[in-house]
């Protein structure tokens, strides 16, 4: 997509070198990244750089400082709290994330097909609960598990039957995937919508042509053609799973038995910083969630890719 | 396709400075002053040339509409500007005290502080001794165990505000349906009438919260149980699954598993419902918990009465303490007289602390409210005309008086949630919970440096 400009540059380059006005373009170019690179460096990159610090330092109430090089990584990594909230994040990325995509691919399909009447406000109304906050989303869930006044619970016990228990210890991460898919479907949709609609189409009418239906295009044209979109979707769904903080957190207050501090691995770098004042500990914690982040994307991306040459291979 | 990967890439390590950016708060070392030594009480002199130079204090705290106090303040010594700044209640404030006063700049010069958390922030010196300052003569304004929850090592680190000795709030209409003509005066009087209350009208005598620590703790002190200690340097005590304390919890729990306690998290949209649905008959609840009644359960006005706690042995009159807060001074300030004669006077002088009562219903601790005929005479609709204030102010004078904390309270209490808060939850057996609360205490404490007894 972005070829035609860079050729343009670059016959540009060659012809006349770095002219006066080539300069002058650079400076301004410059001049408007830099408010950009500014917030960039001071508000992310320092505070990166000294979390990654103190990450190596171990602190206690008494007794001060002392630096302690990997130490908090060793005991992260040991930490039976960390690792079983990295675990319980595995199971809901493994359960929610085929859910939540599958659905918002469908929604897609459905779309893009053309066959769906009032297409326009639909992919809205889909969209809408992305444009909640996840705080609101996560409180009006919180009031709809409710088991004593939630709607649900009220409903079941109308008709006589024993009202579930959203809240309990067995059921909570459900729950938890429920919110988060009912959220995310409409978000995911619109990123393979978007690349549903950049296929160009020739391609379906010259497979109308050679007498394919619906079905057919949509497997042999449409799904190879919006892979990159939804690999980009995984990769946004790994690092959304994996750093799952707003809903534990506000489901605490109501479901205090079944979430625990160390929940998620995020909630648990919130608790041991502000509750338990170790802010060593937890800068330790949160980096090694975000490693183990950056290897499951690249795990995933690595699959994504050997599959997609040999196909390429098979098929030649 | 190729660029594919790199993005991806970038996002992730994107993602990983989100999370990242929330532990990026300083931890730079240690405080520098400190209250530390008793200096020199100071001249009046000093106080006066203070209280008529132009100064400016900054005061963070969540108490609703203080400014009304401040105003009366600077009426009284127009040179002294407040700015009062809400940052948060509970946990989010004190974070921010704490960052504020570790990164060394921004700090307030007053700050509303609970009972509880006081010692956390002398063990780093924050806190400026006001002893030195003239708050040693005013041990006679207060209520004696509220004294002592101020005073440390011959230090007198806050003036206390409110407080929340520990009462029976009850439902009288359920109460009778169940034939219960007088409170229960004991524990097992209490149980006996749980009993009665299920089987008579379905309702729980009152809900154990499997999220309130606070209030655990506050039925701990009225059995007369120190589980925690603190010599105020490096030594800390823990005992929290002595015999005492599960003695209490065993209580509990069999309540609980009998179905005759609910244990709803408090503070919640289903526990606001429960008052107001009859679900609870009662509530055993701080002072502070009538004027809280009246604005959730609206609906059951004049339904309601207080009392004592039951008791552990008949005869005993003994009772905790669940809330409340104080105004402290920090080490850091620039203008420490002034900011002590701001915390002392709001929470002394009369024409302030009878505001507090009376406007923001605080419970008082001053003596000057407490006996006052005015606030202790004045009847309750809501509570068919009873003088609750009067009942709470009698109550007041028998909680405990040397309840002691940890310096580490957010984390006991954190750590209480995880353990014994989650088999109350779950109808379990409270008392490994509480095996594993004093192991956690143990563990955490060892780990922060302390000595443990």
């Amino acid at each position: 997509m972005g070829t035609v400009p860079s050729t343009v540059a670059r016959r540009g380059r060659r012809s006349t070198g770095l002219s006066t006005m080539k300069k002058r373009q650079n400076a301004a170019a410059y001049l408007f990244i830099l408010p950009f690179f500014v917030v960039f460096i001071s508000m992310l990159l320092v505070p990166l750089w000294y979390s990654a610090y103190l990450s190596l330092f171990q602190s206690q109430l008494i007794g001060g400082e002392t630096f302690a090089g990997l130490a908090n990584y060793v005991r992260a990594f040991t930490d039976l709290a960390f690792v079983a909230g990295l675990g319980r994040m595995l199971v809901f990325f493994v359960i929610q994330v085929p859910i939540m995509l599958g659905f918002a691919l469908f929604l897609a399909l459905a779309l893009d097909s053309g066959r769906a009447r009032g297409a326009k406000s639909l992919r809205l109304l889909y969209f809408v609960p992305y444009a909640v906050p996840g705080v609101v989303a996560t409180l009006m869930w919180g009031y709809l598990y409710g088991p004593d006044f939630g709607p649900v619970a009220q409903l079941f016990r109308a008709v006589g039957l024993q009202a579930p228990d959203f809240l309990g210890e067995g059921s909570i991460l459900g729950s938890m995937m429920n919110i988060v898919t009912w959220e995310y479907v409409g978000y995911n949709m619109v990123i393979l919508y978007a690349a549903l609609r950049a296929i160009p189409p020739e391609l379906y009418e010259a497979a109308e042509i050679d007498g394919a239906g619906p079905t057919r295009i949509a497997w042999s044209i449409k799904l190879p053609a919006i892979r990159p979109a939804l690999l980009l979707t995984v990769i946004f769904s790994v690092i959304g799973t994996f750093q799952l903080f707003n809903e534990p957190s506000l489901l605490d207050a109501i479901a205090p038995s079944a979430i625990d501090d160390s929940y998620t691995p995020n909630y648990y770098a919130y608790n041991l910083a502000f509750v338990n004042q170790d802010v060593n500990y937890a800068a330790a914690i949160a980096f090694a969630l975000g490693l183990v982040i950056a290897v499951v994307s690249y795990i995933v991306q690595l699959t994504t890719q050997r599959r997609e040459r040999t196909n390429r291979e098979g098929s030649r | 396709m190729n660029k594919a990967p790199k993005a991806a890439l970038t996002l992730a390590a994107a993602a990983v400075s989100t999370s990242l950016v929330l532990s990026g708060c300083s931890s730079a070392a240690g405080t520098t002053g400190g209250g530390g030594a008793a200096a020199a009480p100071l001249g009046q002199d000093a106080i006066t040339k203070a209280l008529n130079t132009p100064t400016t204090l900054t005061f963070w705290t969540w108490v609703p509409d203080i400014d009304k106090q401040v105003k009366l303040f600077q009426a009284k010594y127009p040179k002294i500007k407040v700015k009062v700044e809400n940052v948060g209640q509970g946990l989010e404030h004190y974070q921010k005290v704490r960052t504020a006063v570790k990164s060394g700049q921004g700090a307030p010069d007053v700050v509303q502080i609970e009972y509880q958390f006081i010692s956390s922030f002398t063990l780093t010196k924050s806190l400026l001794d006001l002893a030195p300052y003239g708050a040693d003569d005013l041990e006679g304004d207060y209520v004696p165990w509220v004294w002592n929850q101020v005073k440390q090592n011959g230090g007198i680190y806050a003036i206390p505000q409110d407080t929340g000795p520990l009462g029976n709030l009850y439902r009288t209409d359920i109460m009778k349906k169940a034939g219960i003509a007088t409170p229960p005066a004991t524990y097992d009087e209490y149980a006996a009438a749980a009993q009665k209350v299920k089987d008579a009208t379905g309702s729980y005598i009152s809900n154990l919260p499997s999220n309130d620590p606070a209030q655990v703790t506050g039925l701990l002190w009225q059995a007369g149980i120190k589980p925690f200690s603190y010599d105020g340097n490096r030594t800390v005590g823990i005992n929290a699954n002595s015999p005492e304390v599960k003695k209490v919890l065993a209580y509990w729990q069999g309540l609980i598993q009998k179905g005759l306690v609910s244990t709803d998290g408090d503070f919640t949209d289903q526990w606001y419902q429960g008052f107001a649905s009859g679900k609870y008959a009662g509530w055993l609840t701080a002072a502070w918990g009538p004027i809280f009644l009246q604005g959730t359960a609206k609906g059951t006005a004049g339904k309601w009465s207080a009392a004592p706690l039951p008791q552990w042995a008949r005869g005993q009159n003994a009772s905790g303490n669940w809330g409340g807060s104080s105004d402290a001074v920090l080490a850091s300030s620039k203008n420490p007289i002034a900011a002590y004669e701001l915390a002392k006077w709001i929470n002394n002088d009369k024409s302030s602390t009878t505001k507090f009562a009376n406007e923001q219903f605080l419970f008082p601790a001053a003596k000057n409210v407490l006996e006052d005929p005015a606030f202790t005479g004045g009847k309750s609709s809501f509570f068919g005309g009873q003088q609750v204030n009067k009942q709470f102010a009698e109550i007041s004078g028998t909680v405990d008086t040397k309840f002691e904390w940890l310096p580490f309270m957010d984390y006991a209490y954190s750590a209480f949630n995880d353990t014994v808060g989650k088999a109350i939850g779950d109808k379990g057996d409270l008392s490994a919970a509480s095996d594993a609360w004093q192991t956690k205490l143990v563990s955490y404490a060892k780990a922060q440096g302390f000595t443990v007894k």
